[in-house]
């Protein structure tokens, strides 16, 4: 196993470069124009000075490796720089967002906070709604507990979180005036009144995000439960006499978690790519508003960084599903 | 062995599942459900005579009334036309894109799963599409196929690949992991090992034994691949990347009404409505087909 | 892992407690931008969010007032002719500076800070959004600390481009000296919290998020401004920013809140706040295509003048299209109070209005069926008109937008009652108004027949936005596709007259001079003005002293704002 991991950690480095030069090409290839949003009243020999400006007048290949240089050497020395305060930066200028002309890692540091407190609270609510909830429709298919689960999950991923969000705004923020509709990324946690606060303007996108991931997960724990309710070998350890209960805890919950963890593990990159249209709604500005106005203003050094970074959680979190994989059932190797 | 050979065990194992098909109340109610819905989009039309584009700047925002039992919109198109209309187009989407998707993911899963040397390559093409961000491959597809593809098959069947092509194409990757992760621990099972120990080739081995064990997270995928689908064709329209703006799919519906959620939320329910609705019977149809395929039924 | 620790660290260092936003509070003042303020130095941006939030810190020498007139800001007064402050040849204006104006660092504010300003613009490398302003001058010299002189290379009849209205604000030189040319992008700090004369000055600010600012105690007029903190809240969407400030009452003002007429009168039943709607210059528009956008063209032909189009270079066609549209019906389901219907190019200001065109308020759908018929277009059963063989069917684009959508639904329908077969196609607003050369979908490119967006013209003078008509200067294979006039329209007589209005500094035979231009391509049906369209912002009902300001910025007078006693 150890083997394993590390043979795939140092094919880890390979595929996240290819990964970026095809996304690079990507966003390359794909049309649209960082002086998009400017106002047709700039004229366009003004609009060229402003690309040539940002590097624009370069071919994409020396933009590339401007672009590696700046992540792997430059924005680490400075990371290093401001954790220890020790003046190591690299030299070269540091890699910059098109949009607001600020260092691409301190705006994304700017960002983290607020996504991960709603997309990752409300995917840790959503498993711990999910797991039970399925586990239990799964024991008794078909009875009034499970229908009802469906018919929550089936509501709540057809239901788009555009709608669910501001149904809650209307009810809670406009008719009630409970809850405040936007969320305020100033705000510092340090007493208990922040502390109130922060958990008010939390509620509303928390729920309507832990609804969708609840919805989704449930029925994958759903459907493996019953996979596994269904083997042989429970047969074999009921007919032994063995309780349902511990039926249940000791053999079919560990083989259901091979394809939950699966699941569970695809989702947690996501929880720092953040929530688009959540985020949006609520006025989150967190990781997902940052990507998503960094495509439409077609900045290209900020997409390009984020879709880095969400490779590289993509790439470990999948290689952390397999080593699970090999702990919950020994007989999968890989060596 | 000659083709009729072949046929004949299939028959008889495809038999039973019809039986058990027929005998599942939650298959016949998804199934009745999505029937429903079809005769909604296709004879619905016919017997709902009002043109869908119809604008009628005096009827706007109009509540139910005879003339128009569901309301008209902000231009005054009448809302059950639309949906009628819409839904064609929504359903055939979501139906489509959700097979290639789902079909995509478990090819590549079983792949990856079953056979040790594929898994490495596979598992990276993986990583790579579920890291590349959506919009600008869409754009992408857009700008490379749009025209070609509009020029050979004409604007209608053009796009409509297209969407469908694109959705397919970027939501595969969920269910080539799960199917993987599932294929990994049959493969170690003893049915498996003891069929391998008797020499059946691999093939016959992955449509026998592996792929019937792997339907219940198929089926999951499948239902939520439904209403992304759905979902992700409303946003490709809005965007301008989908159908023309004059096209009335369910989810562009519910995604132009939300902002009149209070004052005329009718607008945003019934297109709302009929997603779930689909959604519900896809999930319960494909909850019934997997017991019915289960060898062992439950 | 060892990234994410490091990115936290650095958050952790990024400076003292941050602000917290403080709602209700009499002292404190919330502006809402949806479209959030991406970097508080406009030169870098160009963007109408940032010139605006940049307006609360950064002044000029002078802005337009509500009523379009010049006021002079850091400048004692406007130099003319009659002043003096314009030279007799009209190629230098001499500005003289207030002398009691101190930046928000205690210093003095000098000519020597204009002069620099003028330096960071017209640097090759900057890439300054504001450079066209600054469009034919030769140098900027300071002959006292007071006075700044600025010299044309040619006689320019209103030479107020320069350091005039929000785009173009003083920045101080001791703060910006090291952030010239190339070097201007990576001053993060200085384009973040800029120093300046205003109002405010900015305490912290999170690109794309929140500006908070703090008043500014060196700001010259006493007792003002009247908040002592405020905060640009950015993100969400226009429905939401309206949604705070007049149902839930969460902030004081909201900018631009484009949303459909309806939601916009919900909103206003919230009782919270107001809606405050001006008029500027902006008008969505249909473009008409005078070259062949068809797709069997090859590359280096298609959408040029060497192919005129086959169908819309035909005046009477043109003119039917403009005959059956219900500006009227349009403005109203479009836009409500925030636009009405148009027949000019150029709406405002009011002298410079035609008001020769109001005909086309009245649709007249026989009138363009006849036109039709007579260009030789004639109905078919099955309801759509052929000549030779060829039916008549055309491309209309526009941009992704709710309510762009609708316009496009109801035009469409008119033409088709008049036997014209209408495709529609929305495109993304980043890909239509980029002007990426390898899109086929940019506005410049003009792969359809006709287009429909808005545009409108800064300050208030038009003759750089009509001088976009003249031949030579539209989108072409060789200029990358780049260039602004994008009908492909070329009248040597319309080039004549703009050159004369280029050459004329007295204002009446300016006027008769901008008429008679914008005359020409109404009457030409090249451009089809559809809707004069406002700016619609919220306030609240305890906000007092807003002004709403079209040609400038809206928060031009924040400093005058202030809260109402409740009752």
């Amino acid at each position: 196993m150890l083997t394993y991991t590390m043979r795939r950690l140092a094919l880890a480095v390979p595929t996240l470069l290819l990964i970026s030069l095809i996304v690079f090409l990507l966003l390359e290839l794909a049309p649209g124009d960082p002086m998009a949003q400017m106002p047709l009243t700039i004229p366009p020999e003004v609009r060229e000075q402003m690309r040539i400006a940002l590097g624009l007048g370069e071919p994409w290949y020396v933009r590339y490796v401007a672009w590696l240089h700046m992540v792997f050497v430059v924005e680490p020395s400075h990371m290093l720089a401001a954790a220890t305060g020790v003046d190591l930066a690299a030299e070269g200028s540091r890699l910059l967002s098109w949009q607001s002309r600020a260092p691409v890692a301190e705006i994304i540091a700017q960002r983290l906070p607020q996504t991960l407190w709603v997309v990752g609270l409300s995917y840790l609510f959503g498993i711990l709604v999910a797991v039970p909830l399925g586990v239990a429709s799964a024991r008794r298919p078909h009875s009034w507990l499970d229908t009802i689960g469906t018919f929550i999950a089936m509501a709540g991923f057809s239901v788009p979180t555009f709608f669910t969000g501001v149904l809650l705004i209307v009810i809670f923020s406009v008719t009630l005036g409970w809850l405040p509709s936007m969320y305020d990324t100033t705000l510092e946690v340090t007493d208990w009144d922040s502390l109130r606060r922060q958990a008010a303007q939390l509620a509303m996108p928390v729920t309507v995000l832990a609804l969708y991931n609840a919805a989704q997960i449930s029925r994958y724990v759903r459907a493996a439960t019953l996979d596994n309710l269904a083997q042989d070998y429970v047969r074999a350890v009921r007919a032994r006499g063995m309780s349902e209960r511990a039926v249940l805890y000791l053999h079919v919950l560990r083989n259901a978690m091979i394809p939950v963890v699966t699941v569970i593990a695809l989702g947690v990159p996501n929880i720092f790519a953040g929530a688009i249209i959540t985020e949006q709604i609520f006025r989150v500005n967190g990781i997902g508003e940052l990507l998503i106005s960094a495509i439409h203003a077609n900045d290209i050094p900020m997409v390009q960084t984020l879709t880095f970074l969400f490779a590289v959680l993509i790439v470990l979190f999948n290689l952390l599903a397999d080593i699970l994989y090999g702990m919950l059932d020994p007989r999968i190797r890989y060596d | 062995m000659t083709d009729a050979a072949a046929l004949l065990p299939l028959r008889s194992q495809w038999r039973p599942v019809w039986e058990r098909l027929r005998g599942n109340r939650a298959a016949l109610a998804g199934a009745a459900l999505f029937a429903g819905l079809l005769v909604f989009v296709s004879i619905g039309p016919i017997l709902w005579m009002v043109d869908p584009w119809a604008i009628d700047p005096d009827n706007r925002n109009q509540g139910p009334s005879l003339g128009h039992p569901l309301g008209t919109d902000q231009l005054g198109r009448d809302l059950l036309a639309r949906l009628m209309v819409g839904g064609r187009i929504t359903l055939a989407v979501g139906v489509m894109a959700m097979l290639i998707g789902v079909g995509l993911g478990t090819l590549v899963g079983v792949m990856a799963g079953y056979f040790r040397r594929l898994d490495g390559v596979l598992m990276r093409l993986t990583d790579l599409f579920l890291a590349l961000p959506m919009l600008p491959i869409l754009l992408v597809l857009v700008l490379l196929f749009r025209e070609a593809l509009a020029a050979r098959l004409g604007e209608a069947t053009g796009i409509f690949l297209l969407v469908v092509g694109a959705i397919g194409l970027t939501s595969w990757m969920h269910t080539a992991r799960i199917v993987r992760a599932d294929v990994m621990t049959l493969k170690e099972r003893d049915f498996i090992t003891a069929a391998q120990a008797i020499g059946t080739p691999p093939r016959r081995i992955i449509t026998r034994h592996v792929l019937p064990n792997v339907l219940s997270p198929v089926i999951v995928s499948a239902t939520l691949g439904v209403a992304g689908a759905i979902m992700i064709e409303s946003a490709l329209s809005f965007l301008g990347m989908g159908f023309p703006p004059d096209v009335p799919t369910w989810g562009r519906m519910v995604h132009d009404a939300v902002d009149y959620l209070q004052q005329f939320p009718g607008r945003v329910l019934w297109p709302g409505a009929f997603i779930s609705l689909t959604v519900l019977s896809v999930n319960y149809l494909g909850d019934g087909l997997r017991a019915a395929l289960d060898p062992r039924g439950i | 892992m060892i990234r994410r620790c490091a990115m936290l660290a650095a958050l952790a260092a990024a400076g003292p407690a941050a602000a917290q936003l403080a709602p209700d509070t009499p002292d404190h003042l919330d502006i809402f931008y949806w479209q959030a303020v991406s970097v508080m130095n406009p030169y870098l941006s160009g963007g109408v969010k940032d010139i605006e939030g940049a307006s609360m810190v950064l002044e000029p020498l002078a802005r337009y007032g509500p009523d379009g007139r010049l006021l002079p800001y850091l400048a004692r007064e406007i130099p003319t002719r009659a002043n003096g402050g314009i030279s007799g040849d009209g190629r230098t204006i001499t500005w003289r500076l207030r002398e009691d104006i101190a930046w928000s660092d205690g210093t003095a504010l000098t000519a020597s800070d204009v002069v620099f300003t003028g330096e960071y613009c017209m640097h090759p490398e900057g890439g300054c959004a504001a450079r066209s302003r600054f469009a034919g001058v030769e140098r900027i010299e300071a002959p006292d600390a007071h006075r700044v002189r600025i010299t044309f290379e040619e006689p320019t009849p209103a030479p107020y481009g320069p350091f005039v209205g929000a785009p173009s604000p003083i920045l101080q030189k001791a703060q910006f000296a090291d952030c010239l040319g190339a070097r201007a992008p990576e001053c993060t700090e200085q384009n973040f919290g800029p120093v300046g004369t205003g109002p405010f000055m900015v305490r912290e600010f999170r690109p794309n998020d929140v500006v908070v600012l703090d008043a500014n105690p060196e700001y010259r007029e006493p007792g003002k401004p009247h908040f002592e903190t405020a905060a640009i809240i950015g993100g969400g969407d226009p429905a939401a920013a309206g949604r705070t400030v007049m149902e839930t009452g969460e902030v004081d003002y909201a900018w631009n809140l484009q949303v459909a007429p309806e939601v916009l009168e919900r909103m206003a039943q919230g009782g919270a706040g107001v809606l405050e709607i001006g008029f500027g210059t902006t008008v969505e528009r249909i473009e008409v295509n005078l070259s062949d956008p068809s797709p069997e063209l090859p590359e280096e032909l298609r959408a040029t003048r060497n192919v005129p189009h086959p169908v819309l270079q035909d005046r009477r066609v043109r003119k039917a299209l403009s005959l059956a549209i219900d500006r009227e019906v349009l403005s109203e389901i479009g836009y409500g109070p925030a636009a009405r219907p148009v027949c000019d190019l150029i709406p405002a200001p009011a002298h410079y209005v035609s008001g020769a065109n109001d005909g086309c308020l009245t649709p007249d759908r026989a009138r363009a069926g006849e036109l039709l018929d007579a260009a030789g277009w004639r109905m078919n059963p099955d309801g759509v008109r052929m000549r030779d063989g060829v039916p008549l069917e055309l491309t209309f684009t526009t941009s992704t937008n709710a309510v762009r959508q609708d316009i496009q639904a109801l035009i469409r329908q008119w033409w088709q009652d008049l036997g014209i077969e209408v495709r529609l196609r929305n495109v993304e607003p980043s890909v239509y108004f980029g002007g990426d050369p390898g899109s086929p979908d940019t506005f410049q490119r003009f792969y359809a027949d006709l287009q429909m967006h808005a545009n409108r013209f800064e300050g208030t003078d038009p003759q750089a936005y009509l001088g976009a008509r003249r031949c030579g200067l539209e989108p072409r294979p060789d200029t990358q596709w780049q260039g602004e006039n994008i009908n492909r329209y070329c009248d040597p007589d319309y080039d004549a007259l703009w050159a004369e209005l280029a050459g004329t500094g007295a204002l009446a035979r300016r006027v008769e001079l901008v008429r008679a231009l914008n005359d020409m391509l109404v009457q030409d049906y090249v451009v089809l003005p559809l809707v004069h369209r406002g700016s619609v912002s919220a306030r609240a009902n305890s906000l007092g002293g807003v002004e709403l300001n079209v040609w400038d910025s809206e928060l031009w007078n924040v400093a005058d704002w202030y809260r109402m006693e409740a009752g």
